[in-house]
């Protein structure tokens, strides 16, 4: 019990993935795969702020030292708990997974939009997102003559 | 070595809550057949781990997943699924058993795997102890600013930034040469209408959109000092000028923010990024080494008092250096969202029909 509440984290994450990558296998649908790939991509984020969270930490904005607010924080923790990992008398959290995550984020909605351009494209060019559909009318496309050809 | 037991407190409650939410919420996104269903899920998907980015302590990225997931790639999924179909084929049931088997294994491995990796919150866990622990440290004194996230992003690992603005920029690029340059058939006229139904809305955007437009610039320049950065007002700013498409139709805004601005100013943003490196070199530093922004000469003159530390008048080159690199983030970023968006609202259905003409 005490194992699953302190990897709860991890659980989920590796189910969410799965749900993507399912998502992305199944699905013929041009669109609900890069909904997939997105849903994909937000566990890979969990995934890393999880990583970084620490126990009695706060947000990595640093806390003058010998403030109120500093003072504050440093009374919820145990001391010595406070001496080995605190900075200047404040436990933080990791601050590198959020600097990766939050321009990973930005990166994957251009990336997004990139994969949906090209989904619009496919429809334009043969009249469906299905990749089953698209398979056929492309075969037929070889053989034949196409409207575009 | 203190390893602190994992308590149950309200924390990892809340924590937990919000990780079953969106399993429910993906589940329900692999279950249904709409499109919109799925695209309005995964906007809640997106709005729920965002709070859930503020529990783990990570208001930055919080901030850029609620304006991004919630916002831009909902309005993206949108106008792709209007220039689609709004549907999907129903599977075969034969064909999703293979998917499955693979997702519940490697899903299966990946919790295994899982067993192995430090508890959730544990200080002493390789990450945390130190190269997490090495900046918080070292920031104060390297670049003299109190939010470590910009400080890591902007300072630390201004080069890989700088990469990530490239990419948003080609992937803007991207968009642009797929979609064409931007507003082409729905720049028509529109129909006359008689009888405003919209009235509410529009008063509402009319008085929203200029308070979004300075809520972003406060985010921009708050973001050395809280939560926020040049990412997130990008976004922002590019949400201001989509909600008034939305409001007030593509017509109007594009000619208060022609297309041609918006990829001008997305490259412009590019290249205040690299000058800010271009000069750091050509005043014998590292690219992007900010503490070489100004010549030492320039630096002896700027009085202590500016800055309020006069001890430390090196950091007076990371504080401008940051500020100018994400001027460059924040208009990279929104002219590339806004130039997705028209892409994507500029193309119709007649586009492409007229397009497909021989």
């Amino acid at each position: 019990m005490s194992f699953i509440l302190s990897h709860f984290n991890y659980i989920a994450v590796a189910v969410l993935m799965m749900a993507g990558l399912f998502i992305v296998f199944s699905s013929g649908n041009l669109i609900k795969r890069m909904i997939g790939l997105a849903i994909f991509q937000t566990a890979t984020g969990l995934f890393y702020i999880s990583l970084g969270k620490v126990s009695g930490g706060t947000a990595p904005i640093v806390v003058e030292p010998n403030s109120p607010e500093a003072r504050e924080l440093a009374s919820r923790l145990d001391p010595a708990y406070l001496a080995q990992h605190g900075v200047d008398g404040v436990v933080y959290s990791n601050p590198l997974p959020n600097v990766l995550i939050l321009t990973a984020i930005v990166v994957g909605v251009a990336t997004l939009a990139v994969g949906l351009a090209i989904a619009v494209r496919v429809r334009e060019a043969f009249g469906s997102v299905e990749a089953d559909e698209i398979e056929v009318l492309s075969r037929v496309e070889s053989t034949q003559p196409g409207p575009r050809a | 070595m203190i390893a602190l037991p994992p308590t149950f407190d309200a924390n990892l409650a809340i924590d937990i809550a919000l990780l079953v939410m969106l399993v429910v919420l993906a589940g329900a996104i692999v279950r249904t057949r709409s499109l919109l269903a799925a695209i309005i899920l995964f906007s809640i998907y997106s709005l729920i781990s965002a709070v859930w980015f503020v529990i783990m302590d990570a208001p930055d990225v919080a901030f850029t997943e609620a304006v991004v997931g919630a916002g831009i790639s909902t309005i993206v999924l949108l106008g792709a699924i209007l220039l689609t179909r709004g549907e999907t084929e129903r599977p075969d049931w034969r064909r999703l058993i293979a998917p499955a088997l693979v997702c519940i294994t490697v899903g299966g491995i990946l919790i295994y795997a899982a067993t192995g990796l430090p508890a959730l919150g544990d200080a002493s866990s390789p990450a945390n102890a130190y190269i997490g622990r090495a900046y918080l440290e070292a920031a104060p004194k390297d670049i003299g600013l109190p939010n470590t996230v910009t400080a890591v992003l902007a300072s630390y690992r201004g080069f890989d930034t700088f990469g990530e603005t490239a990419v948003i920029f080609a992937a803007g690029v991207g968009v642009a040469l797929m979609l064409g340059f931007g507003p082409r058939a729905s720049l028509a006229p529109p129909p006359v209408v008689t009888g405003d139904h919209h009235v509410v809305l529009r008063v509402a955007a009319k008085l929203l959109i200029p308070l979004i437009a300075l809520f972003a610039l406060y985010v921009q320049f708050h973001g050395d000092l809280g939560a926020g950065g040049g990412f997130q007002a990008g976004v922002i700013m590019a949400a201001a000028i989509i909600l008034h498409a939305l409001v007030f139709g593509l017509r109007e805004t594009v000619s208060a923010v022609p297309p041609r601005v918006a990829r001008s100013v997305a490259s412009l943003g590019v290249l205040v990024y690299a000058g800010v490196g271009v000069a750091c070199m050509i005043n014998g530093g590292a690219f992007l080494d900010y503490d070489y922004l100004f010549p030492p000469e320039v630096e002896k003159q700027i009085p202590g008092w500016l800055l309020g530390d006069s001890e430390h008048a090196h950091h007076w080159g990371q504080h401008f250096g940051i500020m100018l690199i994400e001027l460059g983030v924040l208009l990279t970023v929104a002219a590339t969202m806004v130039t997705i968006f028209y892409g994507f609202a500029g193309r119709t259905i007649d586009d492409a029909r007229r397009e497909a003409k021989p």
